[in-house]
């Protein structure tokens, strides 16, 4: 590689790769776009991780374009003429199930299920235990204490159970999984967010910002909340892995997503009782979880190789 | 902990040992009480406030309104909130936890009932993920960027990624309809179920102990299976973790020192570092033992074996909510359990935690 050849006075070309990886940035623009060059550069690095990527762009695309995408419809099945075909069976590419439904269409329609679920987690969780994280960081005292031995509470629980305990109560169905999984996962983005916050709250930028009359409220979600993002969004992505296959837990003991909603989980639930003679009923939802959990996790790796590189050496 | 949370105010250095330990040894007890009272606020929350109203639950909306009124005042839903959590609290640390609706037994007696089988799958899950995940993890720090590092990592992977209730109906398929190599369902077969006399509730070793090697090979081939399972996710956990903790101490100047000795690779790797990791390796093994208990609610449910998991389940299919809260307070009580000890096994094993 040849090192930029940035001369005084002469500056690089906007946007050129001297531009990016320029020591002295012009602009905060051009800071941040270079941060993001180096980072991709490095995730890019990264075949595994790419492919995690890869996987991802693919659910979601399939998500958008299910109707165009699947051959029949997802819920309405033709009892007498289509039951339980083994994989390949004229249009019917991964077989169809007791009901005569395609598998292939309700994998594909399924895919927007299992996006709705990790989404929506990722949206209530996060933000409660950025929140809790950085008041409790930056306040210290009583404050701190009292919110970390809340979360510390939550954190030892048994998450699966408790979730499963909630959706008991509050009756099964994907909205009450969704939540049951999210008040059991926010705990960890608190500790972590508290533990980013403690390590810039005495820092100089943040002294230079109250002395020019910030409040507490804007310090932290102008200047503390920021930082503790890139963190956050690594162990996010590594938890979606495990808000798929709790959620899946749920859909395959009945609580989750109710038939004929095509939920992977449930579908394996469906497919159980055909197990020994039909198996690609159950299997092929699992082989889907399974593709699209890894997916996150080569994701999240990668992200979190890209982005500390500290730890991504070990 | 980081060490900037020490309090800035220079402590007088006088205290002595004994203060230091009974400081520790309260902070200790603060955490546990504060801890498993959360545990049971939640679930009283669940029980008596999520419910819209818990004696519709309990007698449908039928019922005459007499008979609303006095079962309200039965369950002490006329008292206010606070009062019903203090008579829930008492009611729990006794081992009340009200009667199944199912088996119309105290959800308690039935729990005792169930809990060895758990106890004895997460216990064989264990043992497997701790004796092929330490090797494992060791090997791949060993011979990092290899080959064998490659594969222990993508077995690692798989495990984090792969549906555990999905995995054990392929194996069920694989393993019993077909090969016919493992026994299906529950713990023993029908043969034994009722002339067996359980002393530990653990089979393996009561059958071993009274010398019954015939139900001894039975139960063996019915936990094989969801023990393989259940030791292929802790070993997932496990061998991350050791290799992790391995590269850190392969790090480490002792290491260059030793080698300087003329130490032999393996007295190195196994003897010292390996040692040297084993601090944290063992509450990675008891936080995985926990996990195991709760990761044994699905496999159960597939194995239909009888443990803690499988009557949560069970109940839940039956609206039984006395015995759901029940299981789930039990398995939250040994998880925190466990958390704790680990915690504290930790702080006694390794003399640098204890002197902060």
């Amino acid at each position: 590689m040849s090192t930029p050849s940035v001369t005084m006075g002469e500056s690089p070309k906007p946007y050129s790769r001297e531009w990016l990886l320029s020591d002295r940035p012009a602009s905060r623009r051009q800071a941040q776009l270079g941060r993001a060059y180096v980072t991709w550069r490095r995730f890019s690095a990264n075949p595994l991780a790419l492919l995690g990527l890869g996987i991802i762009i693919a659910l979601i695309l399939i998500a958008a374009f299910a109707d165009v995408l699947a051959p029949h419809s997802p819920v309405i099945g033709d009892l007498g003429g289509s039951r339980l075909f083994p994989p390949g069976t004229g249009s019917f590419l991964l077989g169809s199930d007791d009901q005569g439904r395609d598998i292939l269409s309700r994998l594909l329609y399924g895919s927007r299920w299992t996006l709705l679920v990790v989404v929506l987690v990722a949206i209530i969780s996060a933000p409660i235990g950025l929140i809790v994280g950085t008041v409790s960081g930056y306040a210290g005292g009583w404050v701190d204490a009292v919110l970390m031995r809340i979360t510390d509470i939550f954190l030892a629980f048994p998450k699966l159970v408790l979730a499963l305990a909630f959706v008991a109560a509050l009756g099964p169905g994907i909205q009450n999984a969704i939540i049951a999984i999210a008040i059991t996962s926010w705990p960890p983005y608190a500790r972590i967010a508290r533990a980013e916050t403690i390590t810039v709250r005495n820092s100089d930028y943040i002294s230079v910002v109250k002395l020019m009359g910030a409040s507490p409220v804007r310090i932290v979600l102008r200047h503390i909340i920021p930082l503790c993002m890139s963190s956050l969004i690594v162990r996010v992505t590594l938890d979606m892995a495990g808000i798929i296959l709790t959620a899946a837990g749920l859909g395959f003991l009945g609580l989750g997503a109710q038939p004929p909603l095509p939920e992977w989980g449930a579908m394996i639930a469906d497919g159980r009782r055909f197990i020994l003679d039909q198996w690609w009923v159950a299997a092929m939802p699992g082989i889907a979880i399974l593709v699209v959990s890894l997916g996150f996790n080569l994701l999240g790796d990668g992200l979190r190789d890209a982005l500390d590189p500290r730890e991504g050496n070990q | 902990m980081s060490m900037t949370t020490v309090t800035p105010k220079a402590r007088p250095r006088k205290k002595s040992r004994s203060h230091r330990f009974a400081v520790s040894l309260l902070r200790f007890l603060v955490v546990a009480v504060t801890t498993y009272l959360g545990l049971l606020a939640v679930t009283f929350f669940i029980g008596r406030v999520v419910p819209i109203d818990p004696v519709l639950a309990i007698l449908g909306d039928r019922a005459p309104a007499d008979v609303v009124e006095r079962t309200r005042r039965a369950l002490g839903l006329d008292l206010p909130l606070y009062e019903q959590f203090f008579i829930y609290l008492k009611s729990v640390l006794n081992g009340d936890f009200g009667t199944s609706v199912l088996t119309t037994n105290p959800v308690m007696s039935d729990i005792a009932e169930v809990f060895p089988a758990t106890l004895e799958l997460a216990m064989v899950g264990t043992i497997i993920g701790t004796v092929i995940g330490i090797p494992s993890g060791v090997l791949a720090a060993v011979k990092r960027n290899s080959i064998v590092d490659q594969i222990v990592r993508v077995i690692g992977l798989v495990g984090y990624s792969v549906p555990i209730f999905w995995l054990a109906l392929i194996a069920l398929v694989i393993f019993y309809a077909k090969l016919r190599l493992v026994a299906f369902p529950g713990r023993l077969d029908v043969v034994y179920q009722y002339t067996f006399e359980p002393i530990t509730g653990l089979y393996l070793i009561d059958s071993a102990i009274t010398g019954q090697w015939d139900v001894f090979w039975d139960a063996f081939r019915h936990i094989i299976l969801p023990g393989a399972l259940l030791g292929y996710f802790s070993l997932a956990y496990i061998s991350r973790m050791t290799r992790s903790f391995m590269l850190n101490e392969l790090g480490q100047e002792y290491i260059v020192a030793v080698r300087a000795k003329g130490l032999s690779e393996s007295k190195i790797i196994w003897g010292h570092a390996l040692r040297n990791a084993a601090v944290p390796l063992v509450t990675v093994i008891a936080l995985s033992f926990a996990g195991l208990l709760e990761g044994s609610v699905l496999t159960e449910t597939v194995f239909s074996w009888p443990g803690i998991g499988f009557y949560i389940t069970n109940s839940l299919q039956n609206a039984d909510m006395n015995a759901v809260l029940g299981g789930t307070i039990i398995i939250g009580t040994v998880f925190i359990g466990i958390n704790l000890l680990s915690d504290l096994l930790y702080r006694f094993l390794d003399p640098r935690t204890r002197n902060r």
